[in-house]
């Protein structure tokens, strides 16, 4: 089992951020991130990420070999600016939510699952 | 090359025009995340559904870019408004080049 160091992620993050953002501010208030404190299986996660009003939404787990997950963009019959799937996760990490918001500021809000068996191969 | 892919999409029947209705899509694809080894220390090479989108009667709904971090049969659910009777498309892109597709009609009475 190799996991790339926390530590180099954490500056893939940023980069991924960035490009997401643009370099923009962002705020705290406006994207919901839903994530179970503690998942058993690595290998299923349910998270689900909401932001009223949103264009797009960017999910990244900053623990993950390769931290980007999933990025959402909503048309214009979306329904809501909300969304649910099953992700992998490697182990115990923070999953951070982007979104950018209708007015084209950016939110940011993330949250630590815990992770009892990790979810990407080894 | 994914064998068995196999898309399952459940959308309601019938809604009121300007309703808001729950789609949830599952589509049985290994998502090979490109991490793993077999038993000799190969890397197995990725395999994923790398995007996913919905419209309906030619708008769209969603678009969601997926990375390996999504697990195996990838599940998306997400809510549409449902402004008239029409079809709902969706369609899935594999990394080998495949689109998977499937269609839902729904009556506005």
């Amino acid at each position: 089992m190799s996991f790339l160091p926390m530590r180099a992620n954490a500056e893939a993050v940023d980069d991924l951020i960035a490009a997401f953002t643009g370099g923009a501010e962002m705020g705290d208030a406006g994207v919901d991130l839903n994530a179970p404190e503690i998942a058993e299986n690595g290998n299923t996660v349910p998270v689900e990420v909401s932001a009223p009003g949103a264009k797009a939404i960017l999910l990244l787990a900053a623990g993950n070999p390769t931290p980007p997950v999933a990025q959402f963009n909503f048309g214009p019959l979306a329904g809501s600016q909300t969304a649910s799937t099953r992700i992998r996760l490697a182990g115990t990490q923070d999953l951070i939510a982007i979104a950018q918001l209708g007015d084209g500021t950016f939110a940011r809000t993330s949250k630590t699952v815990k992770v009892t068996i990790g979810g990407c191969g080894g | 090359m994914a064998t068995g892919v196999k898309p399952r999409v459940k959308v309601p029947g019938s809604a009121s025009a300007g309703e808001v209705i729950t789609i949830k899509t599952l589509i049985s694809h290994p998502m090979e995340s490109g991490q793993r080894k077999d038993s000799d220390g190969n890397k197995i090479p990725r395999s994923i559904i790398n995007r996913f989108t919905c419209d309906f009667n030619g708008q769209n709904v969603i678009d969601v870019t997926l990375e390996p971090a999504i697990s195996t049969n990838p599940y998306v659910e997400f809510q549409a408004t449902v402004p008239e009777t029409g079809e709902f498309q969706f369609k899935w892109y594999d990394d080998d080049g495949s689109v998977y597709e499937d269609n839902k009609p729904i009556t506005v009475g």
